[in-house]
């Protein structure tokens, strides 16, 4: 250090010169980068979020109505009994109505076509009206009733009635196929003649022809065909009975083996439409035949179709058939499992509250009690539902499934939520009021209950309500101890009865395989969003409007 | 602990005899009374005898121990967990300590003025009304009402809030909020009331008001009042203490007191030299 | 029966209450001057409820929780030893629920002698025990509202003796928090027990080999199965990787831009924006991931020539970095604004550019609260559950390759789990295993970062 100051060199700087222009400019040339990675940053999640509540509303307002088709029922006296109309044979009732739209369909299998485009749903729905209106039994009824799954898409234009069979390239690959010469129709199916190696190699000892790997052979024998390499996008083109075929051939004829045979292989469905039709589409796989658009469009020409809002989504109970699917059941488990945990997360939690702030010592005990809470905020939700596994339903032998259990399982969790929230919210009430009213001789529990809580209650109700819009979300733990149960009808409620939350409904939803299912998950999840910007809201106001600023 | 006469009180660093001009009854005793928070020692060792009917006045600079003993007498150091006291205080010859009193009911007899006004975000009846509540001072209703009446008459302020005693007691000027507070205290009919710098925070002209007040409680009530000035320490009380680094410097009429001190520190301080 | 039992109970404690209060308020009337009795009458009616509700409303709770496993036993204990000789426990408990079942009346076949016999025994000691706890509770009541009564007098302290009781209850609902831990950490640790009871420690942490699904007989229970979990935990924390990577820049430099450079109006509209997207609730991303993100890059390495599974890594641990911007960039958000503004001054005062103070001045002096909420972002992301079981594979490959399925913890506790109750094999006890490493992994997480950030801002306080 004293030779520094030692030898006092001047260091003059000419902040005119251009390079030191320069320097000035390069350094605002940075400012200006850092300014645009976090405006990107901003931008990209802003993005992601509008991607997210698009992707959502674009799928899931389709669930918001329902495709019906309109029913001419006369309700005969000598099929349905007055005394039990629930016992009548409503299917049949159902299918003559909707058959009556169409007086040349005769045969069986186009029959059985035919009632596929009305919801398997139909008879139920017909049974529920004639019992609650016995009164009209003996006239005609016009009822509306939902159609399948498949029809309701494809009049909301969710699935299209023919699909690209092919992509481009694969159309490239189906012409250079044409181009060999090797496609040709045999027997009304398309085929490609493909030299295949009967390889002894791929005949394992143990099993021998039986078990022979002809998979393998037929897609080596495919390779030769192209002497460019199409990725392996080539094995798609002839359908899966290819290697049975092959098989067949070798086991009428063993002698076959190690030798190069050409053989037809018949193409796969779409390359097989392509060839005979001209056309690179098929037919929606979902539909069964071209028969059922013309039955449908004639529905459609007839005015019978109409598209009215789904209050099933709203009033049904679970079901397979998506058309049906409701969220009753569902909406119930979450309100009870919710309300339980409220009645038991609220006051708990703000007594711990209050002990904690206002009298408990400051020791170990304390202490410890203060970051155990601190930890019970950051433990996987996951883990609590373990807990109530293995706790509340194995040790103690709670019912399964039941709200009763979730509740407690969210209560759980929600309590460090509320306890933090009322903290804060106890400590925002000055020590000035705690002071007036001891001075005038209250009690330290009377200067907590007449003052500080009242006080404190709007902060602790904003941390209630986010916390039970936390609960209303969590699904995991739900999931472990069994409220995921399908759950088809709404008639027993309680408690202690199995059901179901709205997060594992779309849970289960967003499992199951029909198309319909989608766009139900999808208008589940705006429900359950619904519910928590309600909830949001709530809490929004009540911390601007009713908590006090000292 | 027995009870020495006044004018025998022992003084800490100097032994000054003081003459009882007036034989006053006395109301407050406080026998060696010390205050600790957590390792640190607020309060040395104080002695003093408050008569009853007086205004007693407490001075000294700011963290000198005055609010802190002035807290001991309704134990409102009790509230803070660090804080311990040692010593006897009685009123009317009770231990205030004594395990048979009840803190609430001794808080209720010994009522307290705060330095800022801190009515409860409640309307002004309810403001008043809540310690006669709380100790089931009223039977019924009209009781009560006549307890909230009457204290708000002799705080001063049942003129200017008759009408709109459902109000928020938030709403009214400080000098008044201070008043509703005093009024407050009154309600639960105490016989000593503490004042803790209560003018602090008001105007001259609320002050003036304020201190008339003291002047007509009097009458009734033991008062002790913290405050921070001189001249209203000379204006409302007829004794003064003063205190100096937690210690009880000297106590005596107060007249007395601000022509001729007996220590040094009250002479600079009076003066002016420091605090 | 019990709804009836708990109005009884309700009844009987507002009726002590009134007993309280009127007796109270007559021996006020006797003594005429208020001030001579010490508590206010109402004080005198909780003291008695409480007496009268509390202890019994105990008695009903623990009496619920404990008469299942008790009459279980006695059950177990009644049946007859030849029958009990060679069961091991998961029979046991089979022989069990069937005899409730029976008792139930679900009878399906013909049970034999000793299932309907025990049946029997067992309805009829379950309809003991209820009514003996109706009995019991409800003279517990009667017998503590008189006492309690007995016990007023004018002077008697009432408000002091409710106020105990307060306490004390505050107190008991304060070591609910505690319960709540110590319930986690006995129950994940005793099963984990009996899960390496049956298959070796050394295995679980050091295999790498993971199929827990086999089929299992009841004569190989331990045959079946692999439980080497390392696949698992590389499989998390790839993901969770992933989700880092999107989620540190996105949410740092947002926090940046927002607490340094945005306009007010900016940030009123950003900020709650981000909040929204920390309260979606994780199914929703789960969901979304299913939906848009995995099509998306599905097709988008199509384009590009090379094959991205459904289930990959890149969009289960992507959806989960969206998740995690909120929570970085609020923490960041926090941690930038407690770098005192002298700091910025004497930066500014030098002549130095916003940007070089962000990055020389404001960053090095925020980065261990930034490292703290990186870390507890961590700990978020290996124990998030619904994206991964929705979005990630669950077949454990040991891969690092972003572009393959791969399974985590959560997934896999989820899966061993979903429909299956009996707690005899390792496949169920696997996952209290697994979720025992996971709660020790996020717990040691979460305190390394809350001490970090503890340190960090006491340095500034």
């Amino acid at each position: 250090m004293t030779e520094i100051s030692a030898d006092p060199i001047r260091v003059t700087h000419n902040w005119g010169s251009n390079e030191a222009r320069r320097r000035v400019k390069a350094r605002y040339t940075a400012d200006r980068r850092l300014q645009f990675y976090g405006i990107a940053a901003i931008g990209t999640a802003m993005a992601l979020l509008a991607v997210l509540f698009t992707s959502l509303i674009h799928a899931g307002i389709a669930a918001f109505t329902t495709t019906k088709v309109e029913l001419d029922i006369f309700l005969d006296p000598a099929q349905i009994d007055r005394e039990k109309p629930a016992k009548a044979n409503y299917r049949k009732l159902v299918r003559g109505a909707f058959k009556s739209y169409f007086p040349d369909v005769k045969s069986r299998s186009q029959e059985r076509q035919l009632y596929g485009i009305m919801s398997n749903g139909a008879d139920y729905i017909l049974r529920d009206y004639v019992v609650g209106n016995t009164d009209k039994i003996g006239q005609t009824v016009k009822i509306l009733v939902p159609v399948s799954d498949p029809f309701d898409q494809l009049y909301k234009r969710i699935i299209p009635r023919r699909i690209d069979a092919l992509s481009i390239d694969r159309i490239a690959l189906f012409n250079a196929l044409r181009q060999q010469g090797v496609l040709s129709v045999v027997d009304g199916s398309g085929v490609v003649r493909t030299t295949v190696y009967v390889d002894p190699g791929k005949v394992p000892s143990e099993g021998g022809l039986e078990a022979a790997d002809y998979d393998a052979m037929v897609k080596e024998g495919l390779r030769s065909l192209f002497l460019k390499e199409y990725s392996r996008s080539y094995e798609e083109i002839v359908s899966d009975a290819a290697a049975g075929k092959l098989k067949a051939l070798v086991a009428a004829d063993p002698s076959l083996v190690g030798k190069t045979i050409d053989v037809d292989l018949p193409l796969a469905a779409n390359y097989d439409n392509l060839l005979q039709t001209g056309q690179a589409t098929m037919r929606n796989p979902r539909f069964s035949s071209d028969d059922e658009f013309v039955w449908f469009d004639s529905l459609e020409a007839r005015g019978l179709i109409a598209n009215p809002f789904s209050w099933e989504l709203f009033f049904n109970a679970d079901s397979r058939f998506p058309e049906l699917a409701g969220l009753m059941g569902a909406l119930s488990g979450s309100f009870l499992a919710l309300l339980v945990c409220f009645l038991l997360s609220f006051p708990i939690g703000i007594a711990t509250a209050v002990y904690l702030e206002e009298f408990a010592p400051k020791n170990r005990i304390t202490d410890i009690i203060e970051v155990n809470i601190n930890n019970l905020a950051a433990v996987p939700s996951v883990v609590f539902g373990l807990l109530g596994l293995a706790l509340f339903l194995n040790t103690f032998g709670m019912p399964r499934s039941a709200p009763l259990v979730g509740g407690m399982v969210l209560a759980l969790m929600t309590l460090p939520t509320i306890i933090v929230a009322t903290r804060a919210a106890l400590k925002a009430v000055p020590p000035s009021i705690r002071e007036a009213a001891l001075g005038v001789g209250a009690s330290k529990q009377q200067v907590t209950m007449h003052h500080v809580l009242p006080l404190a209650m709007p902060g602790i109700l904003t941390g209630t309500i986010i916390g039970l819009a936390q609960a209303l979300g969590e699904t995991a733990p739900l999931l472990l101890i069994g409220m995921n149960a399908f759950i088809p009808s709404i008639e027993n409620i309680g408690l202690t009865q199995p059901a179901m939350a709205l997060p594992t409904q779309i849970f289960s939803w967003a499992d199951s395989p029909e198309r319909g299912f989608v766009s139900r998950t999808s208008a589940a999840i705006l429900v359950l969003l619904g519910f928590l910007i309600v909830m949001n809201l709530i809490a929004v106001y009540l911390r601007s409007k009713l908590e006090r600023k000292w | 602990m027995q009870q020495l006469p006044i004018g025998a009180t022992k003084m800490l660093s100097t032994v000054k005899p003081l003459l009882a001009e007036t034989a006053a009854e006395t109301k407050i005793t406080a026998r060696g009374v010390s205050v600790f928070y957590g390792e640190k020692q607020a309060l040395f060792d104080v002695d003093v005898d408050i008569p009853k009917n007086s205004v007693m006045a407490f001075i000294g600079p700011s963290g000198c121990g005055k609010s802190t003993f002035l807290r001991c007498i309704n134990r409102m150091n009790d509230t803070i967990p660090i804080a311990r006291t040692e010593g006897t205080i009685t009123i009317d010859g009770r231990d205030i300590d004594d395990p048979e009193l009840d803190v609430v009911e001794l808080r209720a007899r010994v009522g307290m003025v705060f330095q800022k006004p801190n009515p409860f975000p409640k309307s002004i009846y309810e403001n008043v009304a809540y310690g006669p509540r709380i100790h089931g001072l009223a039977n019924s209703k009209s009781e009560l009402d006549g307890i909230v009446e009457n204290s708000l008459r002799r705080a001063g302020l049942m003129k200017e809030v008759h009408d709109r005693m459902n109000e928020p007691g938030t709403g009214l000027s400080g000098g008044q909020q201070q008043r509703l507070c005093i009024a407050r205290a009154i309600a639960t009919s105490p016989d000593v009331m503490l004042m803790d710098e209560p003018c602090s925070a008001l105007d001259p002209i609320a002050t003036a008001r304020v201190e008339e007040l003291i002047d007509e409680l009097r009458e009734s009530l033991t008062i002790i009042i913290v405050t921070h000035s001189m001249q209203q320490a000379a204006r409302v009380s007829q004794r003064t203490a003063f205190f100096h680094l937690g210690k009880l410097v000297e106590e005596s009429e107060t007249t007395t007191m601000f022509r001729n001190p007996s220590d040094q520190r009250t002479q600079d301080y009076i003066t002016g030299r420091f605090g | 029966m019990l709804s009836y039992l708990l109005l009884a109970l309700l009844v009987l404690t507002i009726a002590a209450y009134y007993a309280g209060l009127a007796k109270a308020r007559a021996f006020a009337a006797a003594t005429g001057h208020h001030k001579s009795h010490h508590s206010l009458a109402g004080y005198h009616g909780a003291f008695v409820a409480a007496w009268a509700g509390i202890p019994s409303f105990l008695l009903v709770v623990l009496w619920l929780l404990f008469q299942g496993p008790v009459v279980d036993q006695l059950l177990i204990v009644s049946l007859p030893v030849e029958r009990l000789q060679d069961l091991d426990a998961g029979q046991l408990n089979l022989l069990v629920s069937e005899i409730k079942s029976v008792a139930k009346g679900n009878i399906f076949g013909t049970p034999d002698e000793v299932v309907l016999a025990a049946a029997e025994r067992y309805n009829s000691w379950n309809g003991i025990a209820s009514w003996a706890m109706v009995a019991s509770a409800l003279s517990l009541t009667v017998v503590a509202l008189f006492v309690a009564r007995s016990m007023l007098a004018p002077r008697f302290r009432a408000r002091n003796h409710v106020e105990s009781i307060t306490t004390v209850l505050m107190i008991t609902c304060s070591l609910i928090a505690i319960l709540t831990t110590v319930g986690i950490v006995t129950s994940l640790l005793y099963e984990t027990m009996r899960f390496f009871s049956m298959v070796s420690p050394l295995e679980f942490f050091f295999g790498l080999n993971w199929e827990p699904q086999i089929a299992m007989r009841s004569d190989q229970v331990t045959a079946g199965g692999a439980f080497g979990a390392i696949p698992v935990y590389v499989g998390t924390l790839l993901i969770a990787v992933i989700a880092m990577l999107v989620a540190t820049p996105i949410g740092l430099y947002s926090a940046i831009y927002l607490t340094e450079y945005a306009s007010d109006g900016l940030r009123a509209v950003v900020k709650p924006l981000l909040e929204i997207l920390a309260g979606i609730p994780t199914v929703v991303y789960g969901f979304f991931a299913v939906l848009t993100v995995a099509p998306a890059m599905r097709e988008f390495g199509e384009l590009l020539g090379f094959s991205i599974a459904p289930n990959s890594a890149l969009a289960a641990g992507g959806v989960m970095g969206i998740m995690l911007i909120p929570f970085i960039s609020s923490l960041s958000d926090d941690a930038l604004n407690a770098v005192p503004q002298s700091l910025r001054d004497g930066s500014y005062g030098l002549g130095a550019t916003k940007g070089e103070t962000i990055t020389r001045v404001l960053l090095p002096a925020a980065l261990p609260g930034i490292m703290g909420g990186i870390l507890l972002a961590v700990s978020r992301a290996i124990g998030e559950t619904m994206i991964v079981v929705m979005a990630a594979g669950i077949i454990a490959a040991l891969t690092l390759n972003p572009f393959e399925p791969v399974t985590t913890v959560t997934v896999q506790i989820v899966t061993l789990l979903i429909g299956d109750t009996e707690f005899d094999n390792p496949k169920t006890l696997a996952a209290f295993a697994l979720g025992l490493v996971l709660f020790i992994a996020t717990l040691v997480l979460n305190v390394i970062a809350l001490t970090i950030v503890r340190r960090y801002r006491e340095q500034y306080d």
